[in-house]
């Protein structure tokens, strides 16, 4: 191996120390995230390319270090440039900005405040991070480290105090003691299930074998949450220290990273980490000169939401068809080819190093009385501020989505929250002070799952989502088992029905009693909780079904089959915005002579709806109650066409 | 090591390593079952052995047929809740495996006996019928048994099927283990000995199943 290997806690010290020496302390830090999707789609590359074109040019490198990190969280307002040490944040940055902000920020230490931050709500500019409503809400213990990280350099994690857990739990803890910090920090997944990690550690570390596997499940099939793909791409030495301290506490010398094939940077980064870690000592044979062995290999999986589930994971692993299968006996016990195999998700392998750190007791602080720490959230749908949100347990609903998510965007009405990804509930306004927290969600009828939370205004309508969830789901279940698998088929067939007009007497009553032989009989939890927004749509949103069903009317107006559009008379200036954008050429009318929709080519596509100016708002949806009669054809505007 | 437990009430003694079904059989229980086969592993996939356990006073609902068996622990075979998993089960896979208006085989045993009504959701079946429930008892069985490896299973979800490979299946000729397995006789009466017609995976590529 090459010099840069480290043999001894001391020697970590020793480089962490040279590390930050050599970076000197008075440097400028412009943090750019360029390793996440996010981040590279809105343009993040083209503004960190300009940075390092236009420090050059001035001559600032002695100055000023750029740090290419992965996700920062605040996806929706990349680029994003963070200046460090004040964290000076300026959000959607185009490369044209980057002199500017040289010239001012970096060079005069003054603000470009065009490019602060505004508050939707209250319109307010925040200078830095800790000004901005959806930063100063957060406990970003986890993922905070993120923004100072570039990924694909170990030196920035080391420098950080990476993997100083790792060697206090060899150094100075025995396999025990680990196992027991973990157990008293009540630590629990992270995954979906909420399982203690340290009782299913202690049952891989007591269950009989030789062999025996840890693996990190970075599927993350759920198709709007992203925060393990963040964790992953964005800090994947975090993931790995967490691991190789829980092979050791469990006697584990061989590991797993399973990454979803459509994660390529987090494969990519996940490959790189392992060899520097691998060049360092961090993972081989005598790890840190401690004695212990590990080493760890990359899976990567065909990404099926299906693919996450323990079993099916570990069949895929061992090169079979990853679907699920019966585990009566725990995995913890007879996983990969029937060996003892300690499964967790990213965010749970990610708390490890922390709770190592920092003690089971520090960890037992934050959170509520069964649910201890902090959860990412991937915070997205009808709410102000979006992307990955990490708070304490046991902050309520409301705070998430109000305090953090700034709330619902154009005045409009919050109407549910669903949470714990495409098999989770919905969640009525009436329970928006809820603390999250494992239990009070399942109480509910909803989950925490993975950390998906999809926020829906008043213009959602519940059937409909039922129905969309449920479709999710059907396609991406395995097929293997009856209740699930035609479970699914028909619960979409009739949720579509419904939406479409076509419901039925006793629809209800079938969807319950479906619904509940998914829950009590499927094969895995994908199909027990497969009919979770049936269930709890149908709990507090029963009279939106009835109204479909019995009424044909769709209360929300978002069914297209039981919703005609219609433009009010005396509304309409006849500005021509719908006449000229409507697809089907619907629209009659003409310049001062009022519009109107021709309902037989009225395809229910919502743009003139959309389009109608707000001071006007002459389109309007009617569900449940006959048209009123169009004007006929020809007749002059009645309101005058303000300015 | 033998275990006792208790099933519908009754006393039963058992070896360690048996399943619930298995332990039941040999106590005079009768667990209805579709994919269960005594030659292979356990597979879990049609839940209708579906029965209450009770252990350390908390109750929930396994498939029998993979649950092994534990010193005192109490089943329920038949319950209120048991019998109406069976009854929606039933309903559900009724209209693929209806021929002619009528479902066929162990499912027509098992609508009159947890009285499903077999057309309940037929006006909600838009598929194409395929009679087949995949159970996998065929597939299991070439694999686990016969180590063909002949017919498997393609696509996922609602999707999926049970397929015969054209290239491997001359061994079926001889064979046709498989036949009296199918639980709905679909693969005898879809297979005239000689092809595999609109069974195989050629039909399955060109969209046929
Ligand atoms: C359908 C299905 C999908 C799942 N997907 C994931 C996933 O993407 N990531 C994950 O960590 N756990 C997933 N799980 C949960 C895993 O089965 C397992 O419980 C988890 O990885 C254990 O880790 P934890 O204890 O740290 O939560 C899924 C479970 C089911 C039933
Ligand atoms: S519950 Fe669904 S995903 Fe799980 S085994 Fe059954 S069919 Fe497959
Ligand atoms: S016999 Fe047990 S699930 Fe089919």
């Amino acid at each position: 191996m090459t010099g840069k290997r480290i043999s001894s806690p001391e020697e970590l010290e020793q480089l962490r120390k040279r590390i930050l020496s050599k970076r000197g302390s008075n440097k400028l830090i412009v943090s750019i995230c360029t390793m996440s999707v996010c981040g590279q789609s809105r343009g993040s590359v083209d503004v960190c390319g300009r940075f390092k074109e236009e420090i050059r040019r001035v001559g600032l490198e002695d100055k000023v270090d750029i740090k290419e990190t992965g996700c920062q969280g605040f996806c929706e307002r990349e680029p994003v440039v963070i200046i460090f040490p004040e964290g000076i944040y300026y959000v959607n940055v185009k490369p044209d900005d980057v002199p500017e902000i040289i010239s001012t920020t970096l060079a005069k230490g003054k603000l470009v405040e065009r490019l602060l931050y505004t508050d939707p709500v209250t319109g307010e500019k925040g200078a830095k991070e800790s000004d901005i409503p959806f930063y100063k809400n957060q406990m970003r213990i986890v993922f905070g480290n993120n923004r100072h990280i570039n990924p694909t350099d170990i030196n920035d994690y080391i420098a950080l105090g990476g993997y100083s857990a790792l060697s206090k739990a060899l150094f100075q803890m025995t396999p025990e003691q680990v196992l027991e910090e973990i157990k008293k920090s009540n630590l629990r997944g992270r995954g979906g299930g909420g399982f203690p990690t340290g009782i299913k550690w202690e049952t891989t570390k007591n269950a009989p074998g030789k062999r025996k596997y840890v693996i990190v499940n970075c599927d993350e099939g759920d198709p709007g949450a992203y925060m393990d793909r963040s964790l992953m791409e964005g800090n994947p030495h975090a993931i790995l220290e967490g691991l190789i301290i829980g092979a050791y506490a469990m006697g584990s010398h061989e590991g797993f990273i399973y990454v979803r094939q459509e994660y390529p940077i987090a494969y990519e980064n996940t490959i790189q980490a392992i060899k520097q870690a691998e060049e360092y000592g961090f993972l081989g044979e005598n790890v840190l000169g401690s004695g212990f062995d590990f080493e760890v290999d990359v899976h990567c999986g065909a990404g099926a939401f299906v693919s996450g589930e323990s079993t099916a994971l570990m069949s895929a692993i061992e090169g079979k068809v990853g679907e699920p299968k019966m585990k009566y006996i725990h995995t913890a016990v007879s996983g990969i080819k029937g060996n003892p195999s300690c499964l967790n998700n990213v965010e749970t392998w990610a708390n490890v190093p922390l709770i190592i750190n920092k003690g089971a007791g520090w960890f037992n602080s934050i959170g509520t009385d069964r649910s201890k720490g902090t959860k990412i959230f991937s915070l997205v749908g009808k709410v102000n501020n979006t992307g990955l949100v990490e708070v304490p347990m046991g902050m309520t609903l409301r705070r998430l989505i109000y305090d953090i998510g700034g709330g619902i965007p154009n005045g409009k009405k919050f109407k549910a929250v669903q949470t714990g990804g495409p098999s989770g509930g919905v969640i009525p306004e009436q329970y928006l002070d809820t603390p999250i927290d494992f239990d009070e969600l399942t109480k509910l009828g909803s989950m925490m799952g993975s950390g998906g939370m999809v926020v829906m205004d008043e213009n959602t309508c519940m059937v409909d989502t039922a129905r969309y969830f449920v479709s999710f789901c059907c396609e991406e279940s395995c097929g293997k088992c009856i209740p699930c698998r035609e479970g699914l088929r028909t619960l979409r067939e009739i949720l579509t029905d419904i939406c479409e007009g076509k419901g039925q007497e006793g629809d209800i009553e079938a969807i319950e009693d479906i619904a509940k032989a998914m829950q009590d009989a499927s094969l895995c939890a994908l199909g027990t909780t497969a009919a979770n927004p049936a269930f709890t749509t149908l709990k507090y949103f029963r009279e939106e079904y009835e109204a479909h069903i019995k009424e044909k009317r769709c209360p929300a107006k978002v069914c297209k089959a039981l919703t005609s559009y219609y433009i009010d008379p005396e509304k309409c200036t006849a500005c021509m915005i719908c006449f000229k954008n409507c697809p089907t050429e619907a629209i009659h009318g003409g310049k001062g002579i009022i519009h109107w929709i021709e309902q037989e080519k009225c395809i229910k596509c919502n743009t003139c709806f959309e389009v109608c100016p707000p001071r006007f708002s002459a389109v309007r949806r009617i569900s449940g109650e006959p048209l009123p009669l169009t004007p006929a054809p020809g007749t002059k505007v009645i309101r005058e066409k303000r300015r | 090591m033998t275990v006792t437990l208790q099933i519908d009430g009754k006393e039963v003694k058992a070896r360690e390593g048996m399943t619930i079904l298995e332990a039941a059989k040999e106590a005079g229980v009768e667990i209805p079952k579709l994919c269960y086969h005594e030659k292979l592993k356990p597979y879990g996939a049609c839940r209708i052995c579906s029965v209450e356990v009770e252990r350390k006073g908390r109750a929930r609902i396994v498939a029998s047929c993979g649950y092994p068996v534990e010193q005192g622990l109490v089943v329920r075979t038949r319950s209120p809740r048991i019998d109406r998993i069976r009854k929606t089960l039933i309903e559900l896979i009724a209209p693929t495996t209806m021929v002619d208006g009528e479902v066929v085989g162990e499912i027509k045993k098992l609508a009159k006996e947890y009285g499903a009504n077999i057309h309940r959701f037929e006006s909600r079946f838009r598929a194409k019928p395929t009679r087949c429930i995949l159970c996998g008892q065929c597939v299991r069985y070439c694999d686990e048994v016969i180590g063909e490896h002949a017919i498997g299973f393609v696509g996922r979800g609602i999707e999926r099927r049970a397929v015969f490979f054209p290239e491997k299946a001359k061994a079926c000729l001889t064979c046709q283990a498989c036949f009296d397995l199918c639980p709905t006789g679909k693969i005898p009466s879809e297979t005239d000995f000689v092809v595999f017609d609109g069974f195989s995976i050629d039909d399955y590529l060109a969209g046929e199943l």
